[in-house]
């Protein structure tokens, strides 16, 4: 097998051949999948708004269906796949394990991908992602769905193998980068997130070809969320550590502490996986002591790591740009930083727009008792594009500006538009989730076609004011919208057109030189920052995000207690 | 070394830590903590729980049950559909049963006294979305979940199914009336 290598003359980093290859593929298809899946947002929008309602009630569940399916699983995975081998072959010079097998799982990931969209395009599988029992979807459905599982499933192997083969044949020096360190957290709670979907999805594949009589519909939900959640966790490691990527590659910034960083994905790893229950929060039978300790991923350890990664991303960011003199008063690094390049604007963007969107609504809508004023309104709906559009996406996009440059040796095509990318995109979703969240609080469901309820026997009307959210909704998918189309034009018209960069690459038989760490050892941060505090800048956003926190909390609790008793 | 280089020191947990991230690991444990208590507390001393009460029950027989308890208590039928509004004794069981796609029956309640709300589903996975307060639980088909509710405001509510459950879902919309027994004669 040729194990050939080449170094990256502008980012000084290594790629192996196979590896390279099978990045380019895996982000390839993960940008097709986002530009299909980002088509049918932009209708199931158009539909929930009101005065347009632009499909009828069946075009509307089945484009929503695959609205669902494709964003939130296939374009995600097959970037993250992408991803693992960024992390372990590139970022720790080292040859990818078994690249034949890769190629296997990402035959598997287009194959599962695709039977599964024929079938929901077909008409008769639109039983949106979550496919609760017994409502029944085509017996393709769900098979399209497993193989597209073990597809991801031996792409995560292959990044564990890699990672046995960089250690085994000493490519790097010391510990694994705090990147592949996140990445590795990734992968473990992928292993998690594809065991509990191949346990929870051949049963019911089985169930609708025949094999199996009844599935019961609470084990069902309790299961199935166990994919549908954690897949959305291994998006918030992965994000994470490009949030770190990107801070190192546009700042050269250092982590703050090595042991805080890796101590908060240590957590992810022992619980966050535990928060299918944030969806069983309003189901019958299960009792209060099992909700309130999955909810709150034990004592909320999983939501402390991500309040420490919110102070450590952007506070590594402030130490290095204090270090080279930003070191003005509280803000003066962040009024500095390169605002005009999508890399860093989507990055920070993404941070910002997670962590007081996506991150707030969903640890106060997921408290036990709140939930009852949440579940299944648009407001979830709201919380997760903050989390998955406006975090993970936008942080991928933000990557893939840098990376796909690098990967295909070119330059970007258009990067006066790309500029624009992140900001359309990033206010596009921000203001969604916003709208959508607003609009759930007024009652409106999630998944519903019409809000007037046409046709019913009875009447009900909503109040005005919800009926103009899912209008501002509709206005902002455009928004948001026109922005992912930007990022696909960019990234497609880079690939195809974009001018060659640099020489023809010098592929080497030879192994790369071992990376190594720093000779330096740290001793603190010198004179910058404001009394000792070297990211006091940081500190106070983080105070500000503290406060708008605990203040939503209780004014959720508040509203509470003035609704009907239960017990 | 930065966050895509190997750390300094191999053994990177014995690296010391910024003042800066511990006063926030301090804070923020802090607010999760709260966070955490502050769910049992709201058992203790809130009012709106859901004690998780609920049974397996056959959804044919649920029917029948919802059925024997229309033909008890119903006073009068709305629409030119004749659909039933039942008024149960204060205090007492109440079903309520989702279907594709309807809520049956309309019931009528009065404010201020606690009833044994019974809800299931005979066919799929519905949504019980009590509005305007938004109140919000999950249908399932095979569960029978026992709701402890005490309206506290009279007037007239919408119920909504609020989890998708096919082509006409969202012409399933039912009604819940609260009376106040003062005004009521």
């Amino acid at each position: 097998m040729s194990s050939e290598f080449r170094t990256c003359p502008k980012s000084g980093l290594v790629f192996h051949r196979s590896a390279e290859r099978l990045i380019k593929a895996n982000a390839v298809a993960a940008v097709i999948f986002l530009a299909v899946g980002g088509t049918l947002g932009l209708l199931v929008a158009l539909t929930r708004w009101p005065a347009v309602q632009l499909l009828n009630a069946q075009h509307f569940y089945t484009v929503l269906t695959g609205h669902g399916v494709v964003l939130l699983l296939v374009w995600i995975l097959f970037f993250e796949i992408a991803l693992l081998y960024f992390c372990s072959s590139v970022l720790l010079r080292c040859r990818i394990a078994t690249p034949r097998m890769g190629w296997l799982a990402f035959a598997l990931m287009i194959i599962g991908a695709a039977i599964t969209a024929i079938a929901i395009l077909q008409g008769g599988s639109s039983v949106m992602m979550t496919s609760y029992v017994p409502m029944p979807a085509e017996p393709n459905f769900y098979l399209g769905l497993i193989l597209f599982a073990v597809g991801a499933l031996i792409g995560t192997f292959i990044f564990f193998g890699t990672l046995v083969i960089a250690r085994d044949e000493k490519t790097y020096e010391g510990s694994i980068p705090l990147v592949t360190f996140g990445a590795l957290t990734a992968a473990i709670i992928a292993v998690f997130t594809i065991a509990c979907g191949a346990i929870i999805l051949i049963p019911t594949w089985l169930w609708s070809i025949g094999y199996i009589s009844d599935i019961d519909p609470l084990m069902y939900r309790l299961i199935w969320w166990g994919l549908g959640h954690s897949s959305q966790q291994i998006n918030v490691a992965a994000h994470v550590a490009v949030w770190y990527a990107i801070a190192a590659i546009v700042f050269g910034a250092k982590p703050m502490s090595e042991k805080v960083s890796r101590g908060a994905f240590f957590l992810y790893i022992l619980f966050i996986s535990i928060a299918s229950a944030h969806h069983l929060l309003g189901d019958p039978g299960l009792s209060s002591e099992w909700k309130i300790f999955n909810t709150s991923y034990a004592m909320y350890l999983a939501v402390l790591a991500s309040l420490v990664h919110g102070l450590t991303v952007p506070g590594s960011i402030e130490v290095a740009q204090r270090t080279k003199g930003h070191n003005k008063g509280l803000f003066e690094w962040l009024r500095k930083a390169p605002w005009g390049n999508p890399v860093f604007a989507g990055m920070f963007l993404s941070l910002v727009g997670f962590g007081f969107i996506g991150g707030i609504s969903g640890v106060v809508m997921g408290a036990e008792q709140i939930n009852f004023l949440i579940h299944n309104t648009i407001y979830v709906p709201g919380h997760f594009h903050g989390t998955v559009a406006l975090g993970t996406t936008l942080a991928f996009m933000a990557m893939s500006l840098w990376l796909v440059p690098v990967l295909f040796r070119r330059e970007l095509f258009m990067p006066r538009l790309a500029q624009w990318q992140p900001w359309l995109f990033g206010v596009g979703t921000a203001l969604q989730a916003f709208f959508m969240m607003g609009a759930g609080t007024l009652g409106v469901s999630r998944r519903h076609w019409d809000i007037a309820f046409t046709g019913s026997v009875f009447e009900w009307a909503y109040p005005g004011m919800a009926y103009t959210m899912m209008a501002l909704n509709g206005v902002s998918a455009i928004m948001a919208v026109t922005g992912g189309m930007i990022f696909v034009v960019v990234i497609v018209g880079t690939v195809l057109f974009g001018k060659r960069s640099g020489e023809a690459p010098g592929w080497s038989p030879q192994r790369p030189a071992m990376l190594r760490g720093p000779a330096e050892v740290l001793t603190g941060h010198g004179s910058i920052g404001v009394k000792g505090f070297p990211a006091p800048g940081t500190f106070v956003l983080a105070g500000f995000l503290m406060l708008i926190f605990v203040v939503y909390y209780f004014i959720n609790y508040g509203y509470l207690a003035s609704v009907w008793k239960f017990s | 070394m930065t966050a895509i280089h190997p750390p300094a020191r191999r053994v990177w947990w014995k690296q010391p830590v910024d003042r800066v991230e511990l006063v926030w690991i301090a804070i923020a444990l802090v607010w999760c903590l709260i966070m955490f208590f502050f769910m049992p507390f709201w058992h203790v001393y809130g009012d709106q729980n859901y004690s998780g009460e609920a049974y397996r029950v056959n959804p044919d027989q649920f029917v029948e049950k919802v059925n024997a308890f229309v033909a008890e208590y119903t006073v009068r039928t709305e629409t030119d559909r004749n659909i039933p509004v039942v008024r149960p004794p204060a205090g007492s069981d109440v079903y309520l049963l989702a279907r594709l796609w309807q809520w049956h029956p309309v019931l009528e309640l009065e404010k201020g006294q606690t009833y044994r709300l019974r809800v299931s589903s005979a066919d799929w996975q519905h949504g019980l979305s009590i509005q305007p307060i938004n109140l919000n639980f999950q249908v399932l088909p095979g569960y029978e979940m026992v709701i402890n509710i005490t309206p506290t405001e009279a007037g007239e509510y919408a119920v909504v199914c609020n989890e998708y459950c096919g082509i006409m879902h969202h012409t399933m919309l039912g009604k819940l009336y609260v009376v106040d027994p003062a005004e009521d004669v």
